[in-house]
């Protein structure tokens, strides 16, 4: 394909000699693109293959068939289906994601609210756990096989090992029910002040990064190890540097690729992953969103939250792409 | 308690009624709930159940208890219904006629009542109200109960509301919750949370949080007492029981019979169970083989231990059923019908009889009801003694209500209670109902449950549904083992819990009753 190109398309050979790392971008940006609309796809026939429906589960034991008629017709459910995609996709690219079917509100403006709670906590339980994962990966490798390393690695596992669930429920009784010093239940709402809403996820922030660490902190460490049998690292040594500074100095950076990815899939993991912990901690976060839509069958709620979960999966792992081409030189010119 | 020893007849009177006034019979309420004198002010939290982000404002679409409680916070109904004899009560409605053949109603409302706007409640806005949800393109999930109605207008002042048949219940089907009082009925946004009740919606966060402010122009004086309320969706259970135990929130609906042991031990909390009308069933089609059977049928109901699934499935909070839909929390519960029991050789007796040979498949989740999938083996087991084999089959929760219930022969299912004799009849006993999910059809049955309805001899009408009830305990496909509680908890600061039959929650009116005494 590439030897191709470089014979028949002389601009986008230039291109592409020029700028290496502008075209590759571009590539991903595009591939991307045509990945979400992919997966637009799949959620869309998803749905609608989905046995149930919106009208009796919504009126539950109160449906006579007449209230059943009345509510499909007025959502218009008699339309084609391709109509009807070809419709929501319009509006989803506009970021118009259509009208809730249970409640009759708009779904972006429903999702926003819930959208903006799950990255608050994303946000706060990356920022810790990311850089403890990593510092404590380092760790690890400088006492290898050591105590430290040791410890590191059994409470780690030991944490990613209990459900999340269950670490929730530790929290609570320990910090919430028994000594009282932490807040329970987790609920944030508009108008909060932002301390009130720091001290509110403090336990689900910190159960979150203790089921996160674990995954980032062996991936530093193994990816670390892997180049610290490198000549260039045993160079480092021989010229007598300290352990950590060859660690953090020449070893981390090209241990960086795999690093980064494991990372982005944890960050994604915190955004559009956590609803039995939002569920324990009573967090109002998209998950559980999309998990009261699907079990009112309310679809377009529940494609909005697909599409957009997908759009954050997709998205992190461009970024993280994008970040392992910038970290190494090498994949830039692919041979 | 005045009320509380008045029966039915009495206080509807032969085709009449003059409505006590509120003021009296809110005081008699009172004293009969909770003697103490109630403490004004205060941030009230409830931690509750069955709210999602799904749910909506307007009352036409409440389906969940988080929605029922909210509706009875900010809205009223034209009646409500005594927390312990389930008569009707004066709500926005003072008082109410009915002509001699029950068919068309007066209804006298309140002149004094002021929406949360501040304009005058009219006539007018009961009549939008009733229409909204009664007409044939609404989605009100009160649209079946108003079937009967032919037309609602405003005459001379006050509610003229004219039935297609006499139904001597037609004040207590205005109490439902769907049913609040809006301005203009609604129609110009019915979704705005503007009505007559004690407390005003500050915020509303579907399926995370809802507050409210006391209404200071209420028309009633002796409720509301908290001056705000925060209702907050907690549809974990171990969250709520965290909640509670830690002291943030005052009130949780939905306690887990298996745990309330556990919880009861917290120094703190107070369980609060009241008698409720729902049930736990397996229920027969009595038109499909081998349930066609009336001895299989029979065999099948002596062969459920009642009083182990009692106290294993629901740990002793409820009541044991016998084998029909109504319970003392009914008005007019028929009295001296004779309490089947488990007896193994009966059960074998009318099972030789049937003639049936090889194992019935019993359909069960956990959706039907908490414990569903306990109760169906509990029932496998006491049916084994008899000589009955009974298969359990254990389906999924999600879509149970629409592939399972009322569609296969044999399985659990649940059902709340409703707010008469007549209506819980209707809904799934008659031929035609929609719900008759145990597909019982006897034109005679339906004959009996007409009558009734529109009968207003009160001696006459309970004597009719003894016979109502022995037909569907002797030859229906209902096998009712239990009548469960409604159970919650609160910590011991929240007082003037009303034990109300009408629902749960205090019939969803907890904020509206209690105080808390901090």
């Amino acid at each position: 394909m590439i030897h191709s190109s470089k014979a028949g398309f002389m601009s986008g050979r230039t291109l592409r000699q020029r700028f290496p790392l502008l075209s590759m971008i571009i590539q991903r940006l595009l591939l991307s693109v045509v990945l979400l609309f992919a997966v637009s796809i799949v959620i869309f026939g998803g749905i609608e293959a989905l046995p149930g429906d919106f009208a009796t589960t919504y009126l539950g034991q109160s449906a006579t068939p007449q209230a059943v008629a009345n509510i499909r017709t007025e959502l218009g459910l008699n339309k084609p289906v391709v109509t009807r995609y070809v419709e929501w996709l319009g509006g989803a690219l506009t970021g118009d994601f259509g009208t809730s079917w249970a409640n009759r509100n708009s779904v972006s403006e429903q999702i926003g609210g819930r959208l903006g709670n799950s990255l608050f906590l994303a946000f706060f339980a990356a920022i810790i756990s990311v850089p403890l994962a990593v510092g404590l990966g380092m760790l690890a490798v400088l006492f290898r096989n050591r105590l430290p390393d040791r410890i590191i690695n059994i409470v780690s596992l030991a944490a990613i090992s209990l459900p999340e669930f269950f670490v929730g429920y530790l929290l609570i009784v320990w910090f919430a029910v028994n000594t009282g010093i932490a807040t329970f239940p987790a609920t944030v709402y508009d108008g909060m002040p932002f301390l009130d809403r720091l001290s509110a996820i403090a336990l689900p922030t910190a159960t979150l990064v203790l089921v996160v660490i674990a995954h980032m902190m062996r991936m530093t460490r193994a990816a670390i190890i892997n180049v610290m049998s490198s000549a260039y690292v045993e160079t480092a040594e021989l010229k007598g540097l300290g352990g950590l500074r060859i660690i953090a100095r020449h070893a981390a950076p090209n241990a960086l690729a795999p690093v980064i990815n494991v990372v982005a899939l944890n960050l994604a993991y915190l955004v559009v992953g956590v609803v039995v912990v939002e569920v324990v901690f009573v967090y109002p976060g998209i998950g559980q969103y999309m998990v009261d839509a699907v079990s009112v069958r309310d679809m377009p709620v529940v494609q909005a939250c697909g599409f957009i979960f997908a759009a954050f999966y997709i998205f992190l792992n461009m970024i993280a792409d994008i970040l392992a081409i910038i970290a190494n030189p090498r994949l830039r010119h692919p041979r | 308690m005045l009320l509380g020893g008045m029966n039915r007849r009495e206080f509807l009177g032969r085709a009449m009624v003059a409505g006590m006034t509120l003021a009296t019979a809110n005081s008699l309420l009172a004293s009969s709930a909770n003697a103490q004198q109630p403490k004004k002010g205060g941030h009230l939290k409830l931690g509750l159940k069955g709210g999602a982000s799904t749910d909506s404002l307007d009352p036409a679409a409440y389906s969940t208890s988080v929605m029922f409680i909210t509706g009875r916070c900010w809205g009223d109904t034209l009646v409500e219904t005594h927390p312990t004899t389930g008569a009707p009560m004066p709500g926005l409605a003072e008082s109410w006629e009915a002509s001699p053949d029950a068919a068309v109603w007066t209804f006298k409302l309140r002149k004094d009542v002021k929406f949360h706007d501040g304009r005058i409640m009219k006539v007018e806005d009961a009549v939008a109200t009733l229409k909204r949800h009664s007409d044939e393109t609404s989605k009100s999930g009160a649209l079946g109960l108003l079937r009967s109605i032919k037309s609602i207008e405003s005459k001379g002042g006050d509610l003229v509301i004219t039935l297609s048949e006499g139904n001597a219940d037609l004040p207590l089907t205005l109490s439902d919750y769907h049913l609040l009082v809006q301005p203009n009925g609604g129609l110009d946004n019915p979704s705005a949370p503007i009505g007559t009740g004690p407390y005003k919606l500050t915020n509303f966060q579907p399926g995370v949080r809802i507050t409210f402010e006391k209404n200071r122009d209420d028309w009633h004086s002796d409720r509301g007492h908290a001056d705000t309320v925060e209702i907050i969706v907690m549809n974990d259970a171990t969250a709520r029981v965290a909640a509670l135990s830690s002291g943030q929130v005052h009130y949780i609906n939905s306690v887990d019979a298996k745990t309330v042991g556990l919880l009861k031990r917290a120094r703190n909390v107070e369980i609060l169970n009241s008698p409720g009308k729902g049930f736990y069933s397996f229920l027969m089609h009595c038109d499909t083989a081998p349930f066609d059977n009336n001895d299989l049928r029979l065999a099948l109901k002596y062969a459920i231990d009642r009083e182990a699934m009692l106290k294993q499935v629901i740990g002793g909070y409820g009541r044991i059923g016998n084998d029909y839909p109504i319970n003392t929390s009914y008005a007019l519960a028929p009295e001296g019908i004779e309490q089947r029991m488990y007896d193994p050789d009966k059960a074998a007796f009318h099972y030789k009889k049937s003639g049936h040979t090889g194992a019935l498949v019993l359909r069960t989740a956990d959706t039907a009801f908490s414990g569903a999938v306990d109760a169906a083996v509990l029932f496998q087991q006491s049916a084994k003694k008899a000589g009955i084999q009974i298969d359990v089959k254990r389906e999924p929760d999600d879509g149970y209500w629409s592939n399972v219930w009322n569609v296969q022969p044999f399985c659990a299912s649940y059902w709340g209670g409703r707010a008469t004799q007549d209506l819980r009849y209707a809904t799934s006993y008659v031929s035609n109902a929609e719900w008759n999910d145990t597909r019982f059809k006897r034109p005679d049955f339906d004959k009996l449950v007409l009558q009734a309805r529109s009968e207003l001899d009160e001696a006459k009408r309970k004597e009719l549904y003894r016979q109502i009830a022995v037909i569907v305990r002797d030859e229906g496909g209902l096998i009712l083992p239990v009548f469960n509680d409604y159970l919650a908890a609160s910590t011991k600061s929240l007082k003037g819990f009303v034990h109300d039959i009408g629902n749960d929650s205090s019939n969803g009116y907890v904020a509206s009753r209690v105080w808390i005494d901090a």
